[in-house]
């Protein structure tokens, strides 16, 4: 793309440095736990050792003696105000603190509220519980047998542990085309229940001003306005009306999808604040943060994948078990009860698909969070991309070619999917020659029969994932009801300088940089010159938040969007300085000219001072604008990935050696920013494709609740990543974008767990399920012969 | 306990528990609130400082093992409005995102530097494993070492 702007400027396509950036580097950023008030008290939270148990008794005796410790917070005591249980956006229900039963481990049980921090945690050490244990659930599977323990006992007509069934596509005609098929696969593909771990935790202060009866919550949320609303018809009827919320989301230390959900610390919090007229602060754990927040994933995947003989893809049928704890709290904005899952069709032209997805609930914790992704993309991209590479090893065609050669191509597009989607804009083959160019894939091949023939074992795993991000227009999403637009309001200042607010909320992407970026390539105005704000319910236009990559594609619109009305009106004011008519006007950024006559001009600026020093005549004074834009479409982000890993046959571990990146996100605004969220995103594929994963024993105690044993990716093991782009603008998105932050980490896992199955299929092995650590590889080694 | 400490070539004195961490000092009663904690096993490495000029995980070490001690935190890297080149090299190279892990890899880096001021792109993330960033992926924090290194070996400070 062209630069339209000067570096001083800075539009779109500069590697600007970073506006947020100065106050980092210093240690002077502002988040929740650095926010302090006069009077404030500490909560702290007692949690259940057993995963389903019956509560007996809670004594508070010890807890009330410890210095300090000002009350014990119960689920009796909420129930007083129907606070017990609040409601999911899945339309489910979640207990803030249980009455009766415990569902999973670590679970609230009680909260302790304390003038300090640690007084508030001898506290929470004492409270002691007495529990009666009930039979425990782990197992979807088994949770949906005939005969197994009812879970949601206050449920009054539940008889079993099925929430749902969906299913999406034509049964009829996939049926047929799998008949009809020269070839077809099967395969069992289960992603692993994990965490996002963002190095922040969650936590909140909640101070509640009894004289105004305002309340005001700094929390860690990537959606300030609608928590706001959710507080406001949750609590609505003890006097928490909207007017009376105000809901600030300070700096976050990374969010990736788990900072979405209302956490029960949240809402005891709150409630504390309400009920004592004292601020209190809540920050949870580490533990707690991995034990008990939202988790993601957590499919029982089963794919068939069909093919005529000349090697083209026909159909693909898959069948999921859900596992979403004890209550569905998926955060999951769309009207499909599984998310955007079937875009699982990828980037292939498939005739036909269908899709069954069934939830369970089980003795874990709640949640459904999406992991830097949109909404359960990652489980359709990597179940699509193992299946394809599954099929071309098969049928003994390089998986490359046999890509290539299904692709939906370049001129297919608007494309719309056997799944109903329609594609954007998108040109996979030019991804994946220039990632196959870039790490010489023919001298790879190569390379690896060499080996292989040494023995050794070498494998190259790609993925050409095809992403849905940008969430999204109103016939596929709300919440609450409340359509899925995104913000950005803008004023210009006399001085030519502009502040602009958007209802999104960065936590690391860099709003304040790219947002000020768009406004710039539109305006003329200097990206320096415009502050950026989020995140302050009492400020900020309404908005629905940072996640599923939608501030691009949403609030980037309505940022291009609100400067275009502001543009309109800096043309009639520029028309009326320069006494000619607004048709006779040429714009470039920051200066409109007299057609013919390039020295007669007015800088954007200049029209900014003269809207409110001499605007024309009838016309308001100020310059300008608000724009809530819902998006027509979701944009569709591709790219291709190809990784080499070298497997130590002593110990089964997997060494990457090179990972190629090639992505596509449209119309690039800032590339310093575009390769760090690539980066970013390639480490948390990297991360549950080898190391991650939170299992549970036969009693539900939960295994990796803790860094000990919930390895996230250091240095060490990450590689050097390489990247790369190609450019196909989005043709619906006003600034041709679609959205970066996301795309690795839905595409990574499947180029790599895809390279250790290529190094291993001439020893039988046909699927190994992610995290792929060395002790699985080391025992599959062993299983097909290899001893050394 | 009475205590005293010189944080960032500034004297302090407290009266703490015996329990009291040195992270918790450091952020709440001298209000230094750019050291941050991101977990509880001494993993993530974001609460790291350096005492005596080694860097610690201020999670893992008592307020009172302080006593009489130097510390250095974050807001110690500026020298009267000049920024520490590893300052200067997060910034340039793109090395932070979220901002939550970089006070403590600054730090680490810092005390790194000092020891090993020509280091390869391997010693450097070795150095830098006992932090964890969730945002960056650390290529970029590595090239921001590496900036840094450069100007120091050029007489930066």
């Amino acid at each position: 793309m062209a630069l339209r702007t000067t570096p001083e400027v800075s539009g779109m396509g500069h590697s600007m440095k970073r506006k947020e950036d100065p106050r980092f580097i210093r240690g002077k950023g502002t988040y929740v736990d650095d926010v302090v008030l006069p009077g404030m008290l500490y909560l702290d939270i007692v949690r259940s050792p057993h995963a389903h148990a019956r509560i007996v008794k809670i004594d508070s005796t010890k807890a009330l003696a410890v210095p300090g410790v000002l009350a014990v917070i119960t689920g009796q005591d909420l129930a007083k105000y129907n606070l017990h249980w609040m409601p999911t956006l899945m339309s489910d229900t979640q207990m803030v603190l249980p009455v009766e039963k415990v569902m999973y481990q670590a679970q609230e049980v009680a909260a302790v509220l304390a003038t300090s921090r640690y007084a508030a945690a001898d506290g929470a050490a004492v409270v002691e519980v007495e529990y009666d244990p009930l039979p425990v659930v782990i197992d979807p599977r088994k949770a949906l047998e005939p005969g197994a323990p009812v879970l949601r006992t206050d449920k009054k007509d539940k008889k079993d542990n099925h929430i749902w069934h969906w299913e999406w596509g034509d049964r009829a005609a996939t049926d047929r085309a799998f008949t009809e098929a020269a070839v077809t696969i099967k395969e069992d593909i289960y992603l692993p229940r994990i965490h996002v771990a963002s190095i922040e935790t969650c936590g909140c202060v909640a101070s509640f001003d009894k004289i105004n009866g305002q309340l005001t919550v700094w929390m860690t949320t990537q959606a300030p306005h609608a928590i706001r609303t959710v507080f406001a018809l949750v609590a609505g009827h003890v006097g928490l009306a909207e007017d009376r919320i105000r809901i600030i989301s300070p700096d976050i230390g990374g969010g990736f999808g788990g900072k979405v959900p209302v956490y029960p610390g949240y809402v005891i919090a709150v409630a504390a604040s309400v009920l004592t007229g004292k601020p209190v602060k809540w920050i949870e754990d580490r533990m707690e943060n991995l034990q008990a927040d939202s988790f993601a994933r957590d499919y029982h995947i089963t794919a068939e994948l069909a093919a005529s003989k000349d090697g083209t893809l026909t159909a693909l049928r898959i069948k999921t078990l859900a596992d979403h704890g004890y209550t569905d709290a998926a955060a999951n904005p769309s009207k499909f009860p599984a998310g955007l899952f079937h875009v699982c069709t990828g980037s292939y032209d498939l005739k036909a698909a269908h899709v069954e997805v069934d939830g369970a609930y089980t003795n874990k914790p709640p949640g459904g969070i999406a992991y830097r992704c949109s909404f359960r993309v990652t489980e359709a991209v990597h179940t699509i991309e193992r299946m394809v590479d599954l099929m071309a090893h098969q049928l003994k065609v390089d998986p490359a070619e046999f890509r290539m050669k299904n692709f939906v191509k370049p001129e297919q597009f608007p494309y719309k999917s056997a799944l109903g989607w329609e594609y954007d804009s998108g040109n996979y083959g030019g991804a994946l020659q220039k990632a196959m160019d870039m790490i010489d894939y023919a001298g790879l091949r190569r390379e690896q029969i060499e080996k292989r023939a040494q023995g050794q074992l070498m494998g190259i795993g790609i993925s050409s994932f095809t992403e849905i991000v940008g969430a999204g227009p109103s016939k596929h999403f709300d919440i609450l009801g409340l359509k899925m637009f995104d913000s950005c309001e803008i004023r210009v200042h006399p001085t030519g300088k502009a502040i602009a607010r958007f209802g999104t909320k960065s936590q690391g992407q860099g709003h304040e940089t790219t947002y000020a970026q768009i406004l710039a390539e539109e305006l003329g105005i200097p990206a320096k010159d415009i502050k950026v704000e989020e995140g302050d319910t009492d400020t900020a236009p309404y908005g629905l938040g940072t996640y599923a990559s939608r501030s691009t594609p949403v609030a980037g619109a309505a940022a291009a969007i609100a400067a275009r009305k502001v543009l309109t009106k800096a043309r009639k004011i520029a028309a009326h300085l320069l006494e000619v008519a607004e048709e006779d006007l040429d714009w470039e950024p920051g200066k409109f000219s007299v057609k013919g006559s390039p020295d007669k001009s007015k800088t954007i600026q200049d029209c900014a001072f003269a809207a409110y020093t001499n605007h024309p005549q009838g016309m308001e004074a100020g310059l300008e604008a608000v724009s809530y834009y819902d998006p027509p479409n979701l944009t569709y982000p591709f790219g291709s990935y190809i990784c080499v890993v070298d497997l130590d046959s002593g110990t089964g571990e997997v060494k990457i050696r090179r990972f190629v990146a090639i992505d596509d996100c449209g119309n690039i605004i800032n590339p310093m920013i575009v390769q760090g969220q690539v980066h970013g995103g390639l480490t948390m594929g990297l991360a549950p494709a080898l190391f991650e994963e939170i299992s549970y024993d036969e009693n539900g105690n939960v295994q990796g609740g803790s860094f000990i044993d919930y390895l996230l990716p250091t240095a060490v093991e990450t590689p050097k990543w390489e990247t790369g782009h190609t450019i196909t603008p989005s043709p619906h998105h006003p600034i041709g974008a679609k959205g970066i932050g996301e795309s690795a980490t839905v595409g990574a896992p499947a180029a790599i767990a895809n390279a250790v199955v290529d190094a291993l299929w001439h020893l039988g092995v046909r699927h190994i399920d992610i995290p792929i650590t060395p002790a699985k590889v080391w025992k599959l080694l062993r299983a097909h012969g290899v001893t050394e | 306990m009475r205590i005293q400490l010189s944080v960032n070539g500034e004297k302090h004195e407290a009266d703490v528990e015996p329990r009291l961490l040195l992270v918790h000092l450091l952020r709440e009663n001298l209000r230094l609130t750019g050291t941050h904690i991101g977990c509880d096993t001494t993993h993530c490495g974001a609460c790291t400082v350096l005492l005596e000029g080694r860097a610690v995980k201020s999670c893992t070490v008592f307020a009172v093992q302080a006593n009489g001690k130097q510390l250095m935190t974050v807001e110690g890297l500026e020298q009267n409005g000049n920024l520490h080149p590893l300052q200067a090299g997060f910034m340039a190279e793109h090395g932070l995102q979220c901002g939550y892990c970089t006070p403590g890899m600054l730090m680490t880096s810092y005390a790194f530097l000092q020891k090993n001021p020509k280091p390869s792109e391997d010693d450097i993330r070795w150095a830098i494993s006992g932090n964890l960033c969730r945002c960056t992926g650390y290529v970029n924090i590595v090239k921001a070492v590496q900036h840094a290194a450069a100007a120091l070996a050029q007489g930066g400070k």
